[in-house]
């Protein structure tokens, strides 16, 4: 059953003086998402009014990332055009709800996109309730360049999303990850960009020397990633935009990976090994100082700090086996976290700062799995030959993660899975990939 | 003439695998150089039977030609008869008695060939993460150095590297590949490693 809460949003939200009374329920449409909704919300969106014919292709290009960004979630489902009867000819037209409410289109979204003689799009769309006959939220119209059609249709999504789940959006994000081609045993690797459903992919370095688990910066315009560049790991740090980088040096002779930002954006932590031994460090990436977090003959790596960048999350096997433990991000005592069967590693702190999502390795199967912060309540969300390496969504409700096959012809693939454990899906790509890392919400 | 290969001390099982593996071209075409460049072979099956191989008659007159692996102080010589590689158990950087063997020999060939310097490449299977295998490929790597050192190879002459999971020698997900893919490979030259 799906779940509609019975509680009123906002008025500030919607933007209106008062809610007005719904024909079968006390408030507006709203699906519940943090509990097991099971049954999809339906919900039409008929191809949005072209104002003119240049608009044409681009009104249903638009209106097919909107769909295929909320049917993707699994928490909604598309009633599709074959099974409407209504027929929306003019944006400014009332709705005839009877003719949704016919076919149990819960949610109906309706839009408009026009071009201008300048070449720049104009996206408009409102939410409804059909069944409480009425609007939900303000209309909202986007403009933008023509070749930014595909984050008009996803901010369009979002805000659908958010409008009808009361959870923040995520579809206008972006996406950083390896590259992989080639087989097993000569694999060649580059970082790689692309928007967080596979489309507009572009690539950031060749294939001429391995990378690893490119990671964005807080504000997504630098990325930081271990490369073989130079003969040896070391840690680099690439500008987006223009793709220019840079090594940031640790000491001679040592070996540096795993790094990941402070929520400050100016401290990097990482692994720096030396004598065979690895401990974390933390980096200053302004004036290139380094000082040390750990001191242990164990490993210690793949460390992730809390969104309030007071404590970092990381892996050691200090224990014996490679396990959870979480401590101040300067350093000091560490509390081990994890404490199930098996092997913990690559800890990643949500960006709600709610959960720790990581990679489980357990009787010969890897797992992701997400627990809460203190190691209580871990769920474990998938199951395969070899998961590893989640990444949050920005909204801290959807894990990726790299999927690798097994066998000689293993290959890596992206999934996506929401932290219910439901509808994972492979990210539509046509290449190999690993190692992503999602990016905020984009402005 | 026949053709010689000193892979007596080689396992002939990994020598067939490494042979057919596209990351050895560059093994293979030294080899493959060194079996023309010794003229037409006799040699019916130059992988398959030992015993078509006449270890102790090698028919190069005179000694072994410059870099081939017959040429003791050859990199060729080395990685086969020396034998480049020591293999560690699951989740291990401890060395094997026979590890320890292999370093023996690799060390009492580096303090005779003193031009080469050293390499330590470490790598782990691939069950563990990617940060875990490169930390562990690490550890595995000094381990070597360590063991190198001890028998008086100097440590400026070498150096460590870390693969983790990135190049696998052998791809199946089986520990038949797994088992040859925890290793610490010794890759000499004669370029100055600093």
């Amino acid at each position: 059953m799906m779940k509609h809460v019975l509680t009123l949003l906002s008025a500030i939200l919607f933007g209106l003086a008062a809610p007005v009374a719904a024909q079968e329920r006390d408030g507006p449409l709203r699906i519940e998402i943090t509990e097991g909704v099971i049954e999809p919300l339906p919900y039409a969106v008929p191809v949005f009014v072209a104002d003119t014919a240049a608009a044409a292709q681009h009104a249903q290009n638009i209106t097919q990332v909107i769909a295929a960004d909320l049917s993707g979630t699994g928490l909604f489902r598309e009633i599709p055009d074959s099974a409407h009867i209504g027929r929306i000819t003019n944006f400014a037209s009332p709705v005839q709800f009877p003719d949704w409410k016919a076919i149990n289109a819960q949610a109906l979204i309706v839009g408009g996109v026009s071009v201008d003689g300048a070449g720049r799009l104009t996206v408009r769309f409102r939410l409804y309730d059909v069944f409480a006959g009425q609007e939900i939220g303000q209309g909202l119209q986007l403009q933008g360049t023509v070749d930014g059609w595909r984050r008009m249709a996803h901010k369009v999504a979002d805000q659908v999303y958010a409008r009808l789940t009361g959870e923040d959006a995520y579809f206008d994000s972006r996406v950083v990850f390896v590259a992989e081609s080639g087989p097993k045993d000569n694999r060649q690797k580059r970082l790689a960009i692309m928007d967080y459903d596979g489309a507009n992919l572009s690539y950031l370095t060749d294939a001429s020397s391995i990378v690893l688990a490119p990671r964005f910066s807080p504000g997504d315009n630098q990325v930081l990633y271990t490369s073989y560049e130079s003969g040896f790991p070391k840690i680099y740090v690439l500008d987006v935009a223009s793709a220019g980088r840079r090594v940031l040096e640790t000491q001679q002779g040592t070996m540096s990976f795993a790094p990941r930002f402070a929520p400050d954006g100016r401290t990097v932590v990482f692994s720096l090994t030396s004598g065979g031994n690895t401990d974390l460090y933390t980096m200053d990436i302004g004036s290139g100082r380094t000082s040390r977090l750990t001191s242990a003959p164990s490993i210690e790596t793949a460390p992730s700090f809390s969104p309030d960048g007071s404590r970092i999350v990381f892996e050691s096997d200090r224990s014996g086996l490679p396990q959870l433990y979480v401590m101040p991000s300067s350093g000091g005592e560490a509390q081990r976290i994890s404490f199930g069967q098996g092997r913990y590693g690559t800890p990643v702190w949500s960006p709600r700062g709610d959960l720790i999502a990581f990679t489980k390795q357990s009787k010969g199967r890897f797992h992701i799995g997400v627990m809460r912060t203190d190691g209580s309540e871990e769920r474990l969300l998938t199951a395969s030959f070899l998961d590893e390496g989640p990444t949050w969504a920005p909204n801290g409700r959807v894990i990726m993660f790299t999927r690798e096959s097994q066998g000689a012809q293993g290959q890596a693939r992206l999934y996506s899975v929401d932290i219910t454990g439901r509808n994972l899906r492979k990210v539509p790509l046509d290449i190999g990939a690993s190692d992503p890392s999602w990016s905020g919400l984009q402005k | 003439m026949q053709a010689v290969f000193a892979y007596d001390k080689l396992n002939k099982e990994q020598m067939k695998k490494e042979w057919g593996n596209p990351m050895n071209i560059l093994s293979k075409t030294t080899i493959l150089a060194a079996v023309l460049a010794l003229g037409a072979c006799s040699s019916a099956d130059r992988f398959g039977n030992s015993d078509a191989v006449d270890l102790n008659n090698s028919g190069v007159a005179g000694g072994a030609l410059a870099g081939s692996p017959q040429d003791p102080t050859s990199a060729a010589y080395f990685q086969q008869t020396v034998g480049d590689r020591v293999l560690f158990a699951v989740d291990q950087s401890t060395l094997t008695p026979q590890g320890m063997a292999t370093l023996d020999g690799q060390a009492q060939w580096l303090s005779t060939n003193v031009e080469y310097s050293a390499v330590i490449e470490g790598h782990a299977d691939e069950q563990g993460t990617r940060e875990y295998n490169l930390a562990l490929g690490a550890r595995r790597a000094n381990a070597v150095l360590e063991y190198l050192t001890a028998k008086g190879v100097a440590p400026n002459r070498m150096k460590v590297i870390s693969y983790g999971k990135e190049r696998p020698l052998e791809i199946c997900s089986e520990e038949s590949c797994y088992a040859k893919n925890r290793r610490a490979v010794t890759v000499i030259s004669v370029v100055p490693t600093s």
